[in-house]
């Protein structure tokens, strides 16, 4: 780095003007995997609260299972009892427009993404107030719902069905399905709400969830269970994209972040050219005075890395201060494992272009250090 | 990298060495019909502390006889013998080493690198070396004091007078204590009177510290601080 440095303080004007570029650029990749996080949250962090490895739908629902799919009581007791299934629970999922109709926020709309379960199976342990009962038509509320001033010990009115929900208990997260906070309640209330039905249900109906929650042993065979009751099991994990909006906004953003990188790598690289161009002479001296190619290599790639670095440390460090001002105004989460392979992916990638650059110091003839009157 | 044959603890001192010699060396550039004779069988021998010039019209052959005098580039055939070590002998590698240990190249107008202050031109070929130490710093200061540049031992080349540039290069050239120094046009960014004052400096430099040394110049006028001058004309050196 003995000519590194010098050159960096030297040349210090051109090298901020770079540093700047990568600096914006990694804010840039701060706020976008800040938001791709928030819209993750916001898509189907309820998906990923399901303590379940796999969901089983309806074979015949091969996407937008959550809205297609339905299961029958039998399939889910297929299912609890064949091997490899440690447990089976019947889940339900719909969509319902409620109002607020006692409480402090009376006549407040409200949208649920409704999760009904058996009490005590699938629902987080509430931060505030109580868990599910069965036949009570409670429901516990996450913290999108609670936002919007809904408070434990409300009731909310269901659309068409008219079901009266009380608030019994709050999950204290951001738990959201779809962009909509989630409220979980017990099967019977569930139902009600999914099939827009007051008073008792056809008799049918009262044996039906949406899917099979399950916890699979690692490498259970599964293949005779899902043909005789006609389900298919998905990962939770490949549920997500059955998520309203979630795979093109997904989409959306890696397309974004890709070509960020892409141009962040060109930016870079097409910096070094220009620079190690500029620089054909001095590097000529240089391999005159004898210095191996390995040596003036090596001096490049540190000072490549060193201002890569610094860069891109200075802008995550903008980038977090600017998203940490946006969590809450916009769906917005910081992760670290996300930001740290954001800002590590520009370093690598920037390096990446810069080594394109500087590789042409390998083909400097030393002997252009001498006159030009040879 | 350290051979024994480059590694300048095996290799011969400047001042006991054999300096610099060149035996029947031609060097012919491109071919067919195209093909040009830069050197044409030269034999040159400079013993330590000897002072030689070499001068003749652009295009005679002058800077290809640094060039392989130099281990820039092979000759087609003949020998170089540096120190009482035959460069001409040594894979790339080694040559690049032996450029590094037994020689110093003053280049035309000096050729400085920008970002360093004359101080950090002087550590520079120490640093390539790995050998940046304190003795290093020591020499630096006296060969800046030695050349005269003292006061501007801070100063990066663009602050330089082009007299100041060539002093700052020849104390660079000679940090590495090299057996052979190669002095390329010193003088042709120099007015008279600093062209007289930068070879006299080459001279009792070359005298002092016992370096064999080769000056190519165009210049006749600055032949007379050398103890030996030959003519170069197409090649041949008389």
């Amino acid at each position: 780095m003995f000519l590194a440095l010098r050159d960096l303080r030297f040349a210090r004007g051109r090298f901020t003007l770079m540093g700047a570029v990568v600096a914006l650029i990694a804010v840039l990749g701060v706020l976008l995997s800040g938001l791709a996080s928030g819209l993750a949250d916001a898509g189907i962090s309820g998906l990923r609260a399901l303590p379940v490895t796999h969901l089983a739908f309806d074979e015949k629902a091969t996407s937008e299972q959550f809205s297609r799919s339905t299961v029958e009581e039998k399939d889910w007791r297929a299912w609890s009892e064949a091997p490899g299934v440690e447990r089976a629970e019947p889940f339900g999922n719909t969509l319902a427009n409620a109002q607020v109709t006692q409480g402090s926020r009376k006549g407040e709309q409200v949208n649920l993404a409704v999760f009904g379960m058996a009490p005590g199976s699938l629902a987080p342990a509430p931060s505030e107030g109580e868990g599910l009962k069965e036949g009570g038509s409670g429901i516990v509320i996450t913290r999108e719902i609670a936002d919007l001033g809904v408070r434990i010990g409300d009731v909310l009115t269901a659309d068409k069905s008219e079901v009266p929900l009380k608030v019994v208990g709050l999950v204290d997260e951001t738990v959201s399905y779809g962009h909509i906070g989630v409220a979980y309640t017990d099967l019977d209330t569930w139902r009600h709400l999914h099939y827009g039905l007051p008073g008792d249900l056809p008799e049918a109906a009262g044996r039906q969830a949406t899917a099979v929650a399950l916890t699979l042993e690692p490498g259970a065979d599964i293949a005779a269970v899902e043909k005789a009751t006609g389900t298919r099991a998905d990962t939770r994990e490949a549920t997500f994209d059955a998520s309203p909006g979630y795979a093109a906004e997904s989409s959306t953003m890696a397309l974004i972040k890709g070509f960020l990188y892409a141009i962040s790598a060109l930016v870079v690289g097409a910096f070094f050219t220009v620079w190690t161009v500029q620089r054909k002479a001095e590097i000529a001296l240089l391999k005159a005075l004898g210095a191996p190619t390995g040596y003036i290599l090596r001096d490049a790639l540190a000072q490549v890395v060193a201002v890569l670095v610094g860069a891109t440390v200075l802008g995550t460090a903008v980038g977090l201060a600017l998203g940490s001002a946006m969590i809450g105004k916009a769906p917005f989460s910081l992760s670290a494992p996300a930001i740290a392979t954001s800002s590590g992916l520009l370093i690598v990638l920037g390096t990446v272009g810069a080594v394109v650059a500087v590789r042409r110091i390998t083909a400097v003839d030393p002997l252009t250090a001498l006159g030009a009157t040879r | 990298m350290t051979t024994p044959a480059t590694d300048r603890r095996t290799a011969p001192d400047a001042a006991g060495s054999d300096g610099l010699r060149l035996d029947d060396v031609t060097l012919t550039l491109g071919d067919g019909d195209t093909a040009v004779t830069a050197l044409d069988h030269v034999g040159l021998h400079v013993a330590p502390g000897e002072f030689v010039a070499v001068v003749g019209p652009s295009g005679s052959g002058k800077s290809s006889l640094l060039a392989v005098a130099g281990g820039l580039q092979r000759p087609t055939s003949g020998t170089v013998h540096i120190a009482g070590a035959e460069l001409t002998a040594l894979p790339d590698r080694e040559r690049t080493a032996a450029r590094r240990r037994h020689i110093g190249f003053v280049f035309q107008q000096s050729n400085l690198l920008a970002s360093l202050t004359v101080r950090e031109q002087l550590l520079l070929p120490l640093h390539i070396d790995g050998r940046l130490d304190a003795a290093a710093r020591a020499r630096a200061d006296e060969l800046v004091e030695a050349v005269g540049l003292t006061h501007r031992a801070g100063s990066r080349p663009h602050q330089l007078s082009g007299g100041e540039r060539q002093r700052a290069g020849l104390a660079r050239a000679l940090m590495t204590s090299p057996a052979v120094l190669l002095v390329d046009e010193p003088t042709s960014a120099l007015d008279r009177v600093r062209s007289a004052e930068a070879v006299r400096l080459i001279a009792e430099q070359t005298h002092e510290r016992g370096t064999a040394t080769v000056m190519v110049t165009h210049d006749t006028a600055i032949m007379d601080a050398a103890d030996r001058v030959h003519e170069m004309v197409d090649g041949r050196l008389s």
